[in-house]
């Protein structure tokens, strides 16, 4: 059997919090990560979903080589790509690329865009002015934009047109793995759907694996083939789109999905008699808050498993 | 027919560049706020949404002003009231929430005395007697353990909680509308819920009319009855919430919607295409020149 | 591009300084050194001495066109050094963070709680008194500004998407520092240099007023100034133009400094769309 695209196992990062003593004594640490694992095949888009704070970003970027893991392992194609025995950043580079939320922050002002996007190939051995003019123009045109504009800098252009030149940027050295970060959520609502086909089709065109950040779960239905989601550092239910969006099982997800301001929802209350269900007695964790209180991050959650319900679909559960 | 609580006539705002240009910011913008009622302001950002509440408020800064227009709030142009006078209505008649709570909290004073000081201010009650208020208002809006939460400075709390007591100092003085900005954009999606549910609860039973301004057609959905959406300075469409959503008539909005990816949809129609809103509109320019606004039926409009 | 009155002023300032000093050699009337008369000494200023003559009948002018040699020289090179030093330090400390952070800021802060007119006079003590020394000098006292403002801008910058994304293409540290953070902290580097170079003008003049910075007989605003202390009230013009010449100098690097901010926001480099 070939070793998958990517696998992540048992995967942890902890903050130290100083606090207490005056020598630093009594030291804690923030759990940001709790030790999940999971697989993306080649072609696939994964997304990870979560409110903020559950560790969705650092797992991100343990991945790219942005945070150091406390403990555990990533592999890319059966090789270590984080801790002991990985590969330095130019290796890394060639793997796994993101795309950033922020259109605005993301691109260095003083660079135009021909200078952001011919720096990396140089820097990845491509020398020839021929190829890496060629390499641009095709990149440009995939992306939607046209090869006059490269002698731009960032604020001539929209915020849209930024994503655009963001996306092109995390693909001019070809990675087989792209981040999506919250890619469109910092957009305005009628550039999202061109920057969420844009995304469908390179994925295509290009045979991309993507792993998705995101908040926002109607964008994740409708990218994802698999769904994992996330709750104070842990995977509380994992499956396909399908299961997790027609069948999700942990009442964590239930509420994540009953809280979406969906319009359709929202106008046919009868469909959904009660928009905000009681909580069920909740499995595995003994804290999922009401957002009026911040739960405990600084003590080890009660011991729980993730139980496989059918498929591929899992669901956390507490073990006795 | 009753009179409308809020009565905005061709309002006309100027951005201006140096001393002679100008650069239109609304271009005649009319819309009608009844008693009671919650509605709806969508729009992306540049379309106008915000400076129209900032012109309600009586908040325009230079180099924004006002070239035109009427702004009624019970039949009195706000336009022409003295500072003093709007000063009085503001945060007593006419309350404001925003998106930030941070911004819009004093870092250095208590939420409990914050809250008490609107009840001293437009109340003209004793602090003692405010501040026993406070705690209530702070229980009204679902904090728990409002006696101790009242002791809390902002820092001490969470986005949600602080949206909340923003949402408590908005209402303390039951004002006639309450004007909403974006008020759960920064917010996570559950706690986004809890807060729509408490503005929509809370103003149901004060009878306070709402001004909902966001770019999140959902959010807009779940709590406004009639909506209005903005393009570029000009609103483009105006109807009640159903009839906007599944019978959009404006291009904009059409292109708008099925921008959207709708819960649900890849379940039971399979993975779509979204719209591509460019490829619809033919003239970005030409959007602004028409309209449709749907004729009002008061008696149904009143839930 | 637009740019306000200040930064015309302190550009046309600034190049009055520089064209003086380069074309002394040409323009000045008189030898700045040898031609000392004291026939004519003390004279005010008319048709032959445009600025009067000092105390051994030197043309005021003429070592007033010399002096910018030297107060350019002392302001650009102290400048440089004190950038190259505080934009290093600053840079990888915000960058790096850890115990090399602690250690910038620990250094940084004891520079600042030593005035550096004394740290300079201290180097100067140990160096001997010329211009090689006043130069280390003055490059050594100042960069502690230019280091926290190079740390902080480097802490706000390393937050950014596009250094996160540099990162993630493969870049190495110092490849990040130099292409993504630097030229993004440039402005405030540029205009604490400039604003620095007026200081170092000061600086430059009261060490050589004390005596330690330029000898005599060689021409240097603050130099003059010490030989013109004596004679404030026979010949003012000795000691007035040399403080005028410092005084229009430190102005016009101020203002510059200012202007070079606005325009090196790549905001104002648009081109039609």
């Amino acid at each position: 059997m070939t070793a998958p695209l990517l696998q992540v196992d048992d995967l942890h990062v902890r903050f130290p919090i100083s606090g207490g003593g005056l020598l630093g004594t009594g030291r804690r640490a923030l759990h940001a990560v709790n030790g999940i694992s999971f697989e993306l095949a080649k072609g696939e888009c994964l997304s990870i979903v979560g409110e903020s704070g559950c560790g969705k970003s650092t797992t991100a970027l343990s991945i790219l080589g942005l945070q150091e893991p406390s403990e555990g392992m990533i592999r890319f194609r059966g090789q270590p790509l984080a801790g002991p025995g990985a590969p330095g950043r130019m290796d890394r580079a060639k793997a796994v690329q993101m795309v950033f939320q922020d259109p605005y922050a993301s691109l260095n002002p003083r660079q135009s865009v021909r200078t952001s996007l011919a720096a990396p190939l140089r820097l990845h051995g491509i020398t020839a002015a021929s190829e890496i003019e060629g390499r641009i123009e095709a990149m440009l045109k995939n992306v939607g934009l046209t090869p006059e504009q490269a002698g731009r800098y960032p604020h001539e252009f929209s915020g849209g047109q930024r994503q655009r030149i963001g996306i092109a940027r995390a693909l001019i050295l070809e990675p087989e793995i792209v981040v999506l970060d919250e890619p469109v959520s910092a957009l305005d609502v009628s550039i999202r759907a061109q920057i969420i086909n844009l995304l469908l089709d390179l994925q295509e065109k290009l045979s991309l694996s993507y792993l998705m950040i995101s908040h926002d779960l109607s964008v994740v239905e409708h990218m994802s083939d698999r769904v994992l989601v996330m709750y104070f550092g842990e995977i509380v239910e994992e499956g396909g789109w399908r299961e997790i969006f027609e069948a999700p099982t942990h009442p964590y997800t239930r509420r994540l999905i009953a809280a979406i301001p969906d319009p359709d929802a929202a106008l046919n209350s009868a469909a959904k008699p009660d928009l905000y269900p009681t909580m069920p007695q909740l499995v595995g964790r003994s804290f999922v808050s009401d957002g009026s209180t911040a739960p405990d991050v600084f003590t080890a959650p009660a011991r729980s498993e993730l139980i496989e319900i059918g498929g591929n679909h899992r669901v956390r559960m507490a073990v006795a | 027919m009753t009179t409308p609580l809020l009565d905005i006539r061709d309002l006309r705002l100027v951005v201006s560049l140096g001393r002679s240009a100008h650069h239109p910011l609304l271009k005649g913008v009319s819309f009608q706020i009844m008693p009671g009622e919650a509605y709806g302001l969508v729009g992306e950002s540049g379309s106008g949404k915000s400076v129209t509440s900032l012109a309600v408020m009586g908040l325009l800064k230079r180099p924004l002003a006002v070239s035109g227009g009427e702004i009624l709030f019970k039949g009195q142009n706000l336009l022409a009231l003295p500072k003093r006078e709007m000063r009085r209505l503001r945060g007593n008649r006419i309350a404001m929430i925003f998106q930030e709570p941070m911004t819009a909290l004093n870092p250095l004073s208590t939420v409990g005395r914050q809250i008490a000081e609107m009840f001293v201010l437009h109340q003209g009650k004793s602090w003692g007697e405010a501040e026993k208020l406070a705690v209530e208002a702070l229980g009204n809006v679902r904090v728990p353990n409002p006696d101790r939460r009242a002791k809390n400075y902002p820092h001490q709390m969470s986005g949600g909680l602080r949206q909340r007591v923003m949402i408590a100092m908005a209402l303390a003085c039951s004002p006639d509308l309450l004007i909403a900005d974006e008020p759960t954009t920064a917010l996570d999606v559950t706690v986004q819920a809890e807060v729509l549910r408490l503005i929509k609860e809370l103003c149901a039973a004060r009878g306070t009319a709402v001004l909902f301004i966001s770019h999140d057609l959902g959010v807009i959905a779940s709590i406004c009855q009639r909506v209005g959406v903005m393009y570029s300075g000009c609103l483009v469409e105006e109807n009640e919430t159903r009839a906007l959503f599944e019978g959009p008539r404006h291009e904009y909005t059409r292109g708008l919607l099925g921008a959207l990816p709708r819960l649900g949809s890849r379940s039971e129609h399979g993975r779509q295409r979204l719209v591509d809103i460019d490829s619809i509109i033919s003239d970005r320019s030409k959007l602004t020149e028409s309209r449709f606004i749907a004729p009002r039926d008061l008696e149904g409009s009143q839930p | 591009m637009r740019l306000g009155f200040n930064f015309w002023l302190g550009a046309t300032l600034t190049a009055l300084v520089i064209l003086a000093g380069i074309l002394a050699q040409w323009i000045a009337p008189f030898d700045p050194v040898l031609d000392a008369d004291l026939m004519s000494s003390e004279l005010p200023p008319d048709a032959t001495f445009w600025f009067g003559t000092d105390g051994q009948g030197r043309d005021v002018y003429t070592r007033i066109l010399y002096g910018a040699q030297i107060s350019l020289t002392v302001g650009i090179v102290s400048q440089v050094i004190n950038s190259i030093i505080g934009v290093t330090l600053g840079m990888t400390a915000g960058y790096w963070g850890g115990w090399w952070d602690d250690l910038v800021n620990g250094l940084t802060n004891v520079m600042l709680a030593i005035p550096s007119l004394i740290f300079a006079l201290a180097v100067m003590a140990v160096l001997g008194p010329g211009l090689p020394s006043l130069l280390i000098a003055l490059g050594l006292t100042n960069w502690s500004w230019t280091c926290r403002i190079a740390r902080s801008s480097t802490l706000s910058l390393k937050s950014q998407g596009y250094v996160q994304a540099a990162q993630t293409l493969g870049y190495g540290d110092l490849r990040i520092m130099f292409t993504q953070v630097l030229p993004n902290m440039m402005g405030p580097i540029l205009v604490m240099a400039t604003l620095g170079m007026g200081s170092a003008v000061l600086s430059e003049a009261a060490l050589s007023f004390l005596g330690l910075g330029i000898q005599p007989p060689f021409p240097s605003w603050g130099s003059m100034l010490t030989d013109a202390r004596q004679l404030i009230q026979l010949a003012p013009w000795a000691a007035l133009f040399p403080g005028l010449a410092i005084f229009l100098s430190v102005l016009g690097f101020n203002l510059l400094g200012d202007g070079l901010r606005d325009s090196l926001d790549p905001h104002m480099r648009t081109r039609k769309p």
